[in-house]
């Protein structure tokens, strides 16, 4: 079922004027921002379907940029994520795709500093519910609405069961994970959704175990 | 946990419980949050609601100018007392207006379902508030209760326009209202099922038609009907009226329509309404520039 609670349906609280237009796109950008862990210096946001087709009207640019602020969907600051922004120095692109997505309202978006880059992609699904279906070329299917960790670590075996070992040993409970590659023995990206928020002792431990190269966490 | 309406309906009977009861429930099991957190969580949403009607009736403007003030105009034309329908169901339009042109206005609203089709509930609740005089508790019931429908018609089939059309949205809306004014009225289980059921066959077929993309015209006028709507069928129910076809077959047709339904009246401001030559010259006007037709 792609809809678990009641507040999926009345809610979210949010600025308007669309839940997947606005209220998605925003959540989609703050999905970005909290893989990112820091304010990015630039963004490159494709917009595909009828995202391509209506961003304007729906404030999806706002929101999308609002979102890499890391403004909530109720945020007034959101109508003028995009001066905001740009006060701050962040260099923002937007490119109108032609490409036919499977789902209509999908946004590409890049972003980056001196210090690396991260690119993901998200749906807005309706109602302000999204899915983050792509990030860093790895296929996963996020729904940022509980604290997650992501893991990026070499396809071998053993290394599901380390960051398991480390995760029950600080009684945190798994809610949701999933394992994705691009090819076999080479990267592998591990998607776990927990209960409670992660302190940073954690992802340290776990940055230390044998195969894993990297561990970002989404706070709630 | 229920997954359509016949179950929905089925759990509440089998335990004597309220559709909103059950709803609550379900809350608390899913996300391991106590009751009274999620109902405080409602009781904000609530607020929320009562303050995008307050400001609607004050009047508001949207950033295009192409929307608002109609809420005040229907509470004036209320006030004279000369209509021709009913005060309640004047008053559930207005206010689901109200609550829409403060959406289009970039104002701070609570998506029902979603923020496009955000006035048909609120619109509802605060007229029947006025005829029923609720308790604090049972408005929050009426939000669990609409939010159960909801529940069903966004796992089952869907409640985005840009998957579904207008019925998806304003159609889910509509549904979800009357299923709760059934309820808050006193109605049954089975009464509410019947309420959305004869509601969402009113709206299916529903485009997704926006001129310019926005979510203004004719977002806020069907909110206006997706009012009216509710309330009719929410008597019709509670007047022992059925509809044929079961509320969960209704659904899964509406599913299938939107499956069916063009891309070009889908949210992509392409067909319909949107690519009438006042659409167009809407469109040109409000982006400065004349748009190509994609």
């Amino acid at each position: 079922m792609k809809y678990r609670s009641v507040f999926d349906i009345i809610g979210p609280v949010m600025i308007g004027p669309s839940s997947s237009h606005t209220a998605g796109a925003a959540r989609i950008g703050r999905v970005a921002r909290s893989l990112f862990g820091r304010e990015p210096k630039w963004a490159n946001i494709s917009l595909y379907g009828s995202f391509a087709q209506t961003y304007k009207g729906h404030g999806t640019d706002v929101a999308i940029v609002g979102g890499l602020l890391d403004f909530d969907t109720d945020d007034k600051r959101i109508i003028k994520a995009i001066e905001i922004a740009e006060e701050r120095g962040m260099k923002i692109r937007f490119i109108e795709e032609d490409a036919v997505t499977d789902h209509p309202n999908t946004a590409r978006i890049i972003i980056g500093d001196h210090n690396g880059e991260l690119e993901l992609v998200g749906i807005s699904i309706g109602g302000g519910k999204i899915e983050i279906i792509e990030l860093n070329g790895f296929e996963l299917k996020l729904s940022g609405n509980h604290p997650a960790i992501l893991v990026v670590h070499n396809d071998r075996f053993g290394a599901i069961a380390s960051v398991a070992n480390t995760l029950a040993k600080y009684e945190i409970n798994i809610g949701h994970m999933e394992v994705s590659r691009k090819e076999v023995g080479k990267m592998a990206l591990m998607t776990i959704e927990v209960d409670q928020n992660i302190d940073d002792t954690l992802i340290e431990e776990l940055e230390q175990l044998p195969n894993i190269l990297k561990v970002t966490k989404i706070v709630d | 946990m229920f997954r359509n309406v016949a179950e929905l309906v089925e759990l509440a009977n089998s335990q004597n419980k309220k559709i909103s009861e059950i709803m609550i429930e379900q809350e608390v099991t899913v996300t391991g949050r106590s009751k009274e957190e999620v109902i405080g969580f409602m009781d904000r949403n609530l607020k929320v609601m009562e303050e995008a009607v307050e400001r609607g009736l004050k009047g508001v403007t949207s950033v295009t100018g192409l929307t608002g003030g109609d809420a005040v105009l229907l509470q004036k034309y209320i006030e004279k007392g000369n209509f021709l329908s009913g005060e309640t169901i004047l008053d559930a339009v207005s206010r689901a207006v109200a609550t829409n042109e403060v959406n289009a206005a970039m104002g701070t609203i609570c998506a029902t379902p979603t923020a496009g089709s955000a006035g048909v509930v609120p619109g509802t609740l605060f007229a029947v508030k006025k005829k029923l005089h609720p308790t604090r508790e049972q408005m929050i019931s009426f939000l669990f209760t609409a939010g159960a429908f909801g529940f069903v018609v966004a796992n089952n089939a869907s409640i985005s326009g840009a998957a579904g059309g207008c019925q998806a949205e304003v159609g889910s809306a509509a549904g979800m209202a009357a299923a709760a004014i059934v309820e808050m009225a006193g109605g049954t289980p089975e009464q509410c099922a019947e309420a959305m059921a004869i509601t969402l066959k009113n709206m299916l077929g529903l485009v997704c038609d926006p001129v310019a993309g926005l979510v203004e015209v004719p977002c806020v006028k069907r909110n206006a009907m997706g009012a009216a709507n509710a309330m009719v069928a929410a008597d019709m129910a509670l007047a022992g009226i059925k509809s044929r076809i079961p509320c969960d077959e209704v659904i899964d047709a509406m599913y299938r329509i939107g499956q069916s339904m063009p891309t070009a009246l889908k949210e992509t401001a392409q067909g319909g309404l949107a690519a009438t030559p006042t659409g167009r010259a809407l469109q040109a006007k409000i982006f400065g520039m004349p748009l190509t037709e994609k």
